[in-house]
């Protein structure tokens, strides 16, 4: 059994607006052991972002962790005082972001932005920082490192700052990198590249791994476990060649339907989600996902949500129905009835406010 | 790429009732509280203007209704009197109602301040206009001119101005045009570039659509919005100019009893009688504080990135 | 991002001037040199503009009150400062002159030149000017940044509610207010002991003196609000920058953060306003001058314009128009070295 690096227990964030109180992390636990890669995917808005910033505290306004606990080799994160959590920042856990464009500080040499980070904290002597800089670049292979380091942000291209990004993350050598869909912002040549980076870092430092996406792709490619989250709860969770045979939440079938798939070329058709997440602040009662569930049944609408149940060996999930007793016929049903196309129209109906492309944007690479 | 999974593209899930623009902005404006009071206050003060000056009321509907006095009848027994019922801000060095000068100055600021945005409008959108549909050496022309311009200090050049044309309510208009068209001339020119370059636009005109009817069609809804913040924050300077003009003795002349005129008057007795000064600064700050709020209001209010 | 305040000539303009060195230095020695260049037609049309509303205007510089020269004097005096001779030679004598930095003889003062009154007066404008400056860009600065640090607190309302009343009061209006209350107020108050000149000589270069309290007050007031709601805006939208939470989760102290990511970038906008304070100083001390009677150069401005002084006039408007230029070419020049991102090629 792998030792525990970093484990999320009933973790509520919430964030304090006039409209109400958005419940952004609802109730999520999970753990990551050492050295492992784990994903954790969803829709944009279903709290993914918000749990990663959490295990920072880096929680923007008016957002606050509410209650839940969060353990890094044992000890609590949120009861570290202001001294505690900053030196555990970047040095025990570092994080990538979303944009390379706007992540790093556009009047300061990047070669300093990454020293900063091991200045900042007291694993490398001012001097040894100076000349990882250099090593670091290296590593993520920024060519020519030594001329690089002197050079401002906007004279790196796009993936180059991603890298810049990643260095800075790792220079610390700390034992978990969170990375919230760090390659979202890139070309699609360049996602290929910083993913290969990535695997590789992996495997070379042992870091562990979070991994912040909604593209299935990239979580096939570089984790072992995938955590699927919506409307701030997790859903489902097992190991990745499980979760992407068998899939049991629904939520998380359709997500793997709406993901085009070379090796399934024409075969099936391309399933996308109809609606849009639900309103955090006044969830659906039930099960959360009822709404726009294909395989919806009474009990979804009249009990209380599910609770996280194992299906498998290794794999939880929250649902009454479980794909495993859906009928063939019904998935077939789903696959054509729910096709992206219709779903277009039906949403273009219900919100007139959101035009949507005739053209159904299922492309998530 | 890279958007989220299915349709379910938008993910502002606090899909907001479908309003119109304007309707939208004033939901937004109403809600700023110190933009709605610099607007009561605006109200009040046109309308004190107004009564002050009112048609076929010799004085003023203030003085037929008894509620202030005649800003220009001089009472020599009766001169820096203390406030009191029949002077409510008292009288000045020849004796005159200082509650109804003030009433009446509201007038003179809030025509200067108001209708000159209109001529402002008229320069500075004309020369900005032509200077981004013509492009290339008008557009550079127009350019360095207004460049000029900037090399004054722009009370500097509204002090020649207004010296030039003589001290006189429509010299200090002409002037305040004259002097104040920059900004906008460069807030149209940069609308009137950045539509042009709109491909819609571009494929348009290629399809033989006039350009100019196209380029009014879009820069009209597009410009409103800034260009009406920005005379908004151009009437406070406005006023503003105009009691300076005046304070420094070279804008309007007594006895027309324009806030800056009475400022200066109020300012050579100051030692005798600081009553008398204190009413029309007030009232220059007041009225400046509110269109201000004003404008703070309507920028937040029509400005979508700024949108909460 | 180009530089863009200021007038970066165009291409084709002159040869000479569109060629274009290698390297940093070179780069701004070109661009300095540049513009400086085009100084020089912006001057030229300073002067034209001035010179013909001047003599536009209604009236002359032999007008006086009361007592009127004789059309003989009138006559001796206009041949004297050549005066008689066509408007367009006056012009263009104006302009030669002004090219060998001969400004001409004051109309008013017999005998003096416009040179020597500007820099008799130039003391106590530059004394007033820079006291005023010293203080209002940390006041204003300092201000801004406690109020977007402690955001929505009671430091931030007080500063941000006092920044909005002083950013839109006239600095007539603040000068009186300061006259009634330190001046006759507390001269009342204390029986004539203790309250705040109104006026007089302020010793020249001497920023530290009770003369220059309140004048320096209704000078700056306007400004350092504005300085201050700049500084806060700016800094607020630094704060929510994706670059500050990239700081944050690196674990630097908060001071660096504060200091090397937030106010490293929120202070560059603040820079480029400093070239529209300086010309509001200008303005202002018009004003200020004349309130609190400093025989300062705006101060004898105001008055070469009732007298129609045309060679004080356009002596004046050239300072101002020499000076505005420098200080906009200067806090240009400086934000290319604090913003790497800017280049100076157009």
């Amino acid at each position: 059994m792998a030792q525990t690096l970093l484990r999320l227990e009933d973790l509520h964030t919430q964030f304090f607006t006039g409209r109400g109180v958005v419940k952004a992390v609802d109730g999520v636990s999970l753990h990551i052991d050492v050295g492992e890669t784990l994903g954790i995917v969803g829709e944009s808005g279903c709290g993914k972002t918000i749990t990663a910033l959490s295990v920072l505290r880096l929680v923007p306004e008016p957002g606050k962790i509410v209650s839940g606990k969060i353990e890094f080799r044992g000890q609590d994160v949120t009861k570290m005082d202001d001294e505690e959590i900053r030196d555990f920042r970047g040095n025990d856990v570092a994080m990538i972001f979303q944009d390379p464009m706007t992540s790093l500080n556009p009047v300061t040499k990047v070669g300093f932005q990454i020293e900063e980070a091991m200045t900042a904290h007291n694993r490398f002597s001012s001097s040894a920082a100076k000349s990882r800089v250099i090593e670091l670049l290296k590593r993520v292979r920024v060519p020519a490192a030594e001329s690089r380091v002197k050079d401002y942000p906007h004279q790196f291209s796009g993936g180059m700052r991603q890298r810049a990004m990643i260095a800075m993350g790792l220079a610390n050598e700390p034992s978990l990198l969170i990375a919230d869909e760090p390659t979202t912002a890139l070309d699609v040549t360049v996602q290929a590249q910083i993913i290969q980076l990535m695997k590789q870092l992996n495997r070379e430092l042992g870091t562990a791994m979070m991994l912040i996406t909604h593209n299935m792709a990239l979580v096939a490619s570089l984790c072992q476990r995938v955590v699927v989250m919506y409307a701030g709860r997790v859903v489902e969770e097992g190991p990745v060649e499980q979760i992407f045979t068998s899939p049991q939440h629904p939520y998380t079938w359709s997500l793997l339907r709406s993901v085009p798939r070379v090796d399934e070329a024409r075969k099936d058709r391309l399933v996308s989600i109809r609606g849009l997440p639900p309103d955090l602040v006044n969830p659906p009662p039930g099960c959360k996902f009822h709404p726009r569930c294909p395989f919806v049944i009474d009990r979804c609408r009249v009990e209380p949500e599910p609770p996280l149940e194992q299906v498998a060996t290794n794999q939880v999930a929250r649902c009454w129905v479980l794909m495993s007793n859906v009928k063939e016929e019904d998935i077939a049903a789903a696959k054509t009835s729910a096709l992206s196309l219709d779903a277009a129209k039906i949403l273009k109906q219900d919100l007139a406010v959101a035009p949507v492309d005739e053209v159904p944007s299922n492309a998530g690479n | 790429m890279a958007t989220a999974i299915g349709i379910a593209q938008p993910v502002d899930w606090d899909v907001p009732e479908q309003t119109g623009l304007w309707k939208d902005a004033w939901i937004r404006f109403r809600r700023n509280r110190l933009a709605v009071a610099g607007l009561v206050v605006v109200i009040i003060l046109v309308v004190m203007a107004f009564g002050a000056r009112l048609p076929g009321t010799p004085g003023g509907l203030w003085k037929i209704l008894h509620l202030a006095g005649d800003p220009f009848t001089q009472d020599v027994t009766n001169t820096y009197a203390l406030p009191s019922l029949q002077h409510p801000m008292g009288t000045d060095i020849l004796g005159r109602d200082l509650m109804a000068r003030v009433f009446y100055g509201a007038s003179i600021s809030l025509t200067i301040g108001i209708v000159v945005q209109f001529l402002i409008l008229f320069i500075g959108g004309s020369i900005g206009m032509a200077a981004g549909y013509f492009g290339g050496w008008i557009d550079n022309l127009l350019m360095r001119f207004t460049d000029i311009m900037f090399a004054f200090p722009d009370l500097l050049l509204v002090l020649v101005f207004v010296a030039a044309f003589g001290p006189s309510f429509w010299s200090i208009f002409i002037a305040l045009g004259l002097v104040y068209w920059t900004n906008l001339a460069r807030l149209v020119r940069g609308q009137v570039l950045s539509i042009k370059e709109k491909e819609y636009v571009e494929a348009a005109i290629m399809t033989g659509t006039s350009p100019l009817k196209l380029i009014w069609k879009h820069l009209v809804p597009n410009s409103l919005g800034p260009v009406i913040v920005t005379l908004t924050f151009g009437i406070p300077a406005a006023i503003f100019t105009e009691a300076a003009l005046s304070f420094l003795g070279i804008g309007i002349r007594p006895p027309e009893p324009s806030w800056g005129v009475m400022i200066e008057d109020g300012y050579a007795g100051i030692f005798a009688d600081p009553l008398q000064v204190i009413f029309p600064a007030i009232a220059v700050a007041f009225t400046m504080l509110s269109f201000t709020f004003i404008g703070d209001g309507l920028r937040d209010a029509l400005d979508p990135r700024m949108k909460r | 991002m180009a530089v863009t305040a200021g007038a970066p000539l165009r291409r084709g303009v002159l040869p000479f001037i569109a060629w274009r060195p290698k390297g940093r230095t070179a780069t701004l020695a070109v661009y300095i040199v540049r513009r400086l260049l085009w100084m020089i037609p912006v001057l030229f049309f300073v002067i034209v503009i001035t010179f013909f509303l001047m003599h536009q205007a209604p009236g002359g510089p032999w007008d006086r009150e009361g007592r009127q020269l004789s059309p003989a004097v009138v006559n001796n005096l206009n041949i004297k400062y050549g005066l008689d001779k066509p408007e367009w030679q006056q012009f263009l004598l104006y302009v030669w002159g002004a090219a060998h930095f001969d400004f001409g003889d004051s109309l008013q003062s017999p005998g003096q030149h416009v040179s020597t009154l500007l820099l008799e007066s130039w003391p106590y404008t530059f004394t007033l000017g820079a006291a005023t400056f010293l203080l209002l860009v940390p006041i204003g600065v300092g201000l801004g940044v406690i109020a977007a640090l402690r955001q929505n607190s009671w430091a931030d309302y007080t500063a941000l509610g006092m920044a909005t009343v002083f950013a839109s009061t006239p600095n007539f209006v603040v000068g009186i207010l300061l006259i009634i209350v330190f001046a006759i107020g507390l001269n009342k108050l204390t029986g004539g002991n203790f309250y705040l000149p109104t006026g007089g000589l302020p010793e020249p270069y001497n920023p530290f003196q009770v003369q220059l309290l309140m004048p320096v007050f209704t000078l700056g007031a306007l400004p350092t609000a504005y300085i201050a709601r700049l500084t806060r805006a700016s800094t607020l939208e630094t704060l929510r920058q994706d670059f500050v939470r990239t700081a944050w989760a690196k674990g630097l102290k908060g001071r660096l953060v504060v200091t090397r990511h937030v106010l490293k970038n929120s202070l560059i906008p603040v820079v480029t306003a400093l070239g529209p304070t300086f010309a509001f100083l200008i303005t202002g001390s018009f004003i200020v001058e004349t309130l609190f009677s400093i025989p300062g150069i705006g101060r004898s401005f105001v008055t070469s314009i009732e007298s129609r002084d045309y060679t004080m006039i356009l002596g004046t408007t050239l300072l101002f128009a020499v000076l505005i230029a420098l200080v906009n070419l200067v806090v240009d020049v400086l934000y290319v070295f604090i913003d790497p991102r800017v280049r100076l090629s157009d």
